[in-house]
């Protein structure tokens, strides 16, 4: 590798926006045939570095030499034409068109008579082969895929054009461990077949399974470029932090040493609740005070009981005793007068609203659970905005702002608030820390923490076990919409033992992975 | 020197800013063809004020109320087709029962309480259709306002009936002050929707179903009920408007009262600001936008423009108020402007 030039070098590379800063004097190398991690936190500068060098952005200083040729790309486009192909985080596709249609949208083979699509469609069926999709039916309508193969289809549609750099921007934030597996057997074919690949992502483990080098930015500028076999995690996090991992680390197991004894009636109790073709009927317990994992793989069916639990959707069979009383949980109205709140895994479809403020959304439960004639004044509004923006640390604490101004992480903590406001006694939340970078992250599990220690319920679902097994008393693992099994959380539970759980569980079921 | 430029960029930006400078546009010219055009008279025995102005306003009402309700359906990104109807309806309901009785308050008073209660179930019909039954809002009162003339050609017989009653006609013709009732009473009524949806949470409730339906859903907000609240609402005003344009001239026109008038009231919520997308609305904007029909309306008729050529007319008005509005061509020519000055400026140098 050393004595291939660069494909890609980006010297002092820097950009200004009004008023901030984004990169400033930053040095990237990408060489042929490597997977090459550009690490931050939120805010780092790792998109705008991308937008830099496919030409989205314009740069003010510094220079971007492609195969020893200074270029500026016009955008993606251009870039794609120098052979630079980026895969965006949210598949860019067309769900109604078919499989191939998409691989092959605007390099469609044409042939005298307009589009020639037997043509078109041996070519797609080339590319996905490469990339070892060659079982896909060419002609169904994306749609019907799941997001993982999506993506994967997304990846094979960069490749129609034969790049000799593909940019993956978080394809995996949505993906879990199998189809990541998937995933990374696909990039390391293309690494070995000489293409360099830029890769970010959130997920540490992630970086080490996948990269041979890093990059590490903060805060528009640059930390450092290392082989990944010579940084250890720790080191790797306080780069990206800037600051003590030390203080990350406490926190986590000091709760796992804590460990809750349910004592008295529990909370909430259910018995067989359950909705034809999304959950199985599931038994339930919960204590005040106590956090609830529900662990499992991607679609096991974890989302699906959170939102029954909640009303989001009704449950069609099973009964809820809540705080010892038969109660008819059936939509998110009766919940929250019930002191049950939920935070969707859809941050962005079922959490924020947009266009309304930090305030605004911070407000919103609590409001339609007063309702909308008993407003709640400005000054409580204010109160209660800044009461939460300081608790959960929000930057920037500016509650006039429209909340899609702000990062992922401070999102996240936007929306914990709004439901903290609601003040309930059960807490339901489905992947709070998704997508969102390490320091916001550990804040968001101290809050869960302290809630706990507050006598709130907490159920908490993570497609991250290490996460679930680090905060949970109890945990359910789940699988095939269904409860598989409940531990009791201690010493002597890790992610391994839950994984070792599905996997048990799987071999009689005869697997259908590799 | 910045703040200055920041601040008229701020009302650049704002579209109702847009719409004052059309009806002052509009006023202008109709002041070119007749210098007297603005003048305000003041009858000393009535004690009424008389002139243009007064009556751009008298026959803004119907709109303003029409607007008012249509903004409050638009933010919660629905759409309220039947107000034209609905208007028809109360009109017919109200001369119907006053031609049957005698000319007294009461009976007025009466005749009032049964068009409007009318008017706000049909609006609660729609509101029902919308969020019960779950069809879309363009359907749903699309059907309404098929249905609306046609039971209004019902309650009527067909006959365009034509009624007595001195109070009831005060409603439209009457003055308080010199001041058209009519105009006091819709602005009346646009403040206390203004003081319910602003001073309650309601405004915000609405924004949030019309920004993002799921998610304000899950954040406890009852769609359902604020739906059918805002088309009953909406109902309600168009009965008030149905009432100003029949009371006015004591008929009801069962083809031609609120004919249409649904499309001003969309234009005007859209003059004012507030996206067919729903989310954020305002209820000043739409008033604005109202105004600005009414004046388009009457300098239509004050320039003559042939009856053939007036929708042509109101199209171009309005489109260009529409360009005035978009922040993308305002932007391009700022572009121009600016290469005009450097390349002078380079001239000079050179």
């Amino acid at each position: 590798m050393t004595g291939a030039p660069p494909i890609v070098e980006m010297t002092g590379i820097s950009i200004s926006f009004p008023g901030v800063k984004a990169l400033d004097a930053v040095d990237f190398r990408l060489f042929p045939g490597e997977v090459h991690t550009l690490m931050g936190e939120n805010g780092a500068g790792k998109s705008t570095l991308i937008k830099a060098l496919t030409g989205v952005y314009k740069i003010d200083e510094g220079q971007i030499l492609v195969a020893g040729v200074e270029r500026r790309f016009g955008g993606t486009a251009d870039a794609q034409a120098a052979g630079i192909a980026t895969v965006y985080q949210e598949v860019n596709l067309c769900a109604n068109l078919s499989i191939g249609e998409n691989v092959m949208l605007g390099h469609e083979v044409r042939g005298p008579f307009g589009i020639n699509w037997k043509a078109t469609h041996r070519a797609a069926a080339g590319v996905l082969a490469t990339l070892g999709l060659e079982q896909l039916d060419l002609r169904r309508p994306l749609a019907t895929l799941s997001l993982a193969i999506q993506q994967l289809v997304a990846i094979s549609r960069a490749m129609v054009t034969e790049p000799k750099v593909l940019i993956l921007d978080e394809p995996t934030s949505s993906l879990d461990a199998n189809e990541v597996a998937n995933l990374f057997t696909v990039i390391r074919k293309l690494r070995d077949q000489g293409v360099a690949i830029l890769f970010v992502t959130h997920f540490l483990d992630q970086v080490y399974a996948i990269s041979d080098r890093i990059t590490v930015l903060r805060n528009g500028g640059f930390v450092g470029e290392y082989p990944t076999r010579e940084l250890d995690r720790t080191t790797l996090i306080s780069k990206m932090i800037g600051k003590d991992f030390a203080t990350l680390r406490s926190l986590g197991s000091e709760r796992q040493t804590h460990h809750y004894e349910p004592r008295g009636e529990p909370l909430l109790k259910a018995e067989d609740l359950g909705r034809k073709g999304s959950s199985e009927p599931t038994d339930l317990e919960l204590h005040q005070g106590e956090v609830l994992g529900l662990a499992g793989l991607l679609g096991s069916g974890r989302t699906e009981l959170a939102r029954l639990l909640y009303g989001a959707d009704r449950p069609d069979s099973g009964t809820v005793w809540l705080r010892g009383k038969k109660t008819d949980i059936h939509n998110p109205t009766a919940a929250l007068s019930h002191r049950i709140a939920f935070s969707s895994e859809n941050r962005r479809d079922e959490g924020i609203i947009r266009d309304l403020t930090v305030r605004e959304n911070l407000v919103l439960a609590v409001q339609a659970k007063r309702g909308w004639f008993r407003p709640l004044s400005r000054k409580e509004q204010d109160a209660l905005t800044r009461k939460y923006l300081a608790e959960l640390n929000v930057r920037p604490a500016d509650p006039e702002r429209p909340i899609k101004f702000l990062s992922g992480g401070n999102q996240q903590k936007v929306l914990l608030g709004r439901w903290l406001a609601t003040e309930p006694d059960l807490l339901i939340l489905d992947e709070p820390t998704r997508g969102i970078d390490v320091g916001a992250k550990a804040e968001i599990q101290a809050a869960v923490a302290a809630l706990a220690a507050k006598g709130v319920a907490v159920v908490f679902i993570s497609s991250e076990l290490e996460e679930v097994v680090r905060l949970s008393d109890r945990i359910i693992v789940m699988k095939d919409h269904r409860k598989l099994a409940e531990l009791e959380n201690g010493p002597h539970v890790t992610a391994e033992t839950i994984v070792a759980v599905i996997a048990d569980e799987g071999d009689d079921e005869e697997g259908d992975s590799e | 020197m910045r703040d200055v430029a920041a601040r008229r960029g701020a009302i650049m930006r704002n579209p109702a800013f847009w719409g004052v400078i059309a009806i002052a546009a509009l006023l202008a010219i109709n002041v070119i063809k007749d210098p007297s055009y603005l003048s305000i008279g003041y009858n000393g025995e009535t004690g009424r004020l008389s002139g243009n102005l007064v009556d751009i306003l008298r026959a803004a009402a119907p709109i303003l109320m029409i607007a008012v309700g249509m903004c409050l359906v638009v933010a919660t990104s629905g759409i309220d087709l039947s107000v034209g109807s609905i208007m028809v309806v109360a009109g017919a309901v109200s001369m119907e029962l006053l031609s049957g009785m005698d000319g007294s308050t009461g009976n007025a008073a009466l005749t009032l309480a049964v068009a409007l209660g009318i008017a706000t179930a049909l609006g609660a019909v729609n509101g029902i259709l919308v969020s019960v039954v779950g069809l879309q809002p363009f359907i749903s009162t699309l059907v309404m306002m098929l249905a609306g003339r046609g039971i209004a050609k019902v309650i009527t017989g067909g006959q365009n009936t034509t009624a007595d009653n001195d109070s009831f006609a005060w409603l439209a013709n009457g003055y308080v002050a010199g001041i058209p009732v009519v105009f006091l009473l819709a602005m009346a009524i646009v403040a206390l929707v203004w003081l319910l949806v602003r001073r309650s949470a309601l405004g915000l409730m609405l924004e949030a179903i019309g920004m993002d339906s799921r998610a304000s859903r899950l954040a406890g907000v009852k769609r359902r009920n604020l739906q059918l609240t805002v088309y009953s609402v909406s109902g309600l005003l168009a009965g008030v408007a149905g009432v100003f344009a029949t009371a006015s001239v004591m008929t009801v026109d069962v083809s031609r009262t609120g004919y249409q008038l649904e499309l001003d009231a969309i234009l005007a919520v859209v003059i004012g600001g507030t996206s067919l997308a729903g989310g954020k609305f305002s209820i000043g904007g739409a008033v604005i936008g109202g105004l600005l029909i009414a004046t388009l309306d009457k300098t239509v008729v004050f320039l003559g423009i042939p009856a053939s050529a007036t929708p042509a007319f109101k199209a171009i008005v309005i489109v260009v108020l529409c360009l005035l509005q978009s922040e993308r061509v305002r932007s391009l020519f700022r572009h121009r402007r600016a290469l005009r000055a450097q390349s002078q400026k380079e001239a000079v140098a050179a």
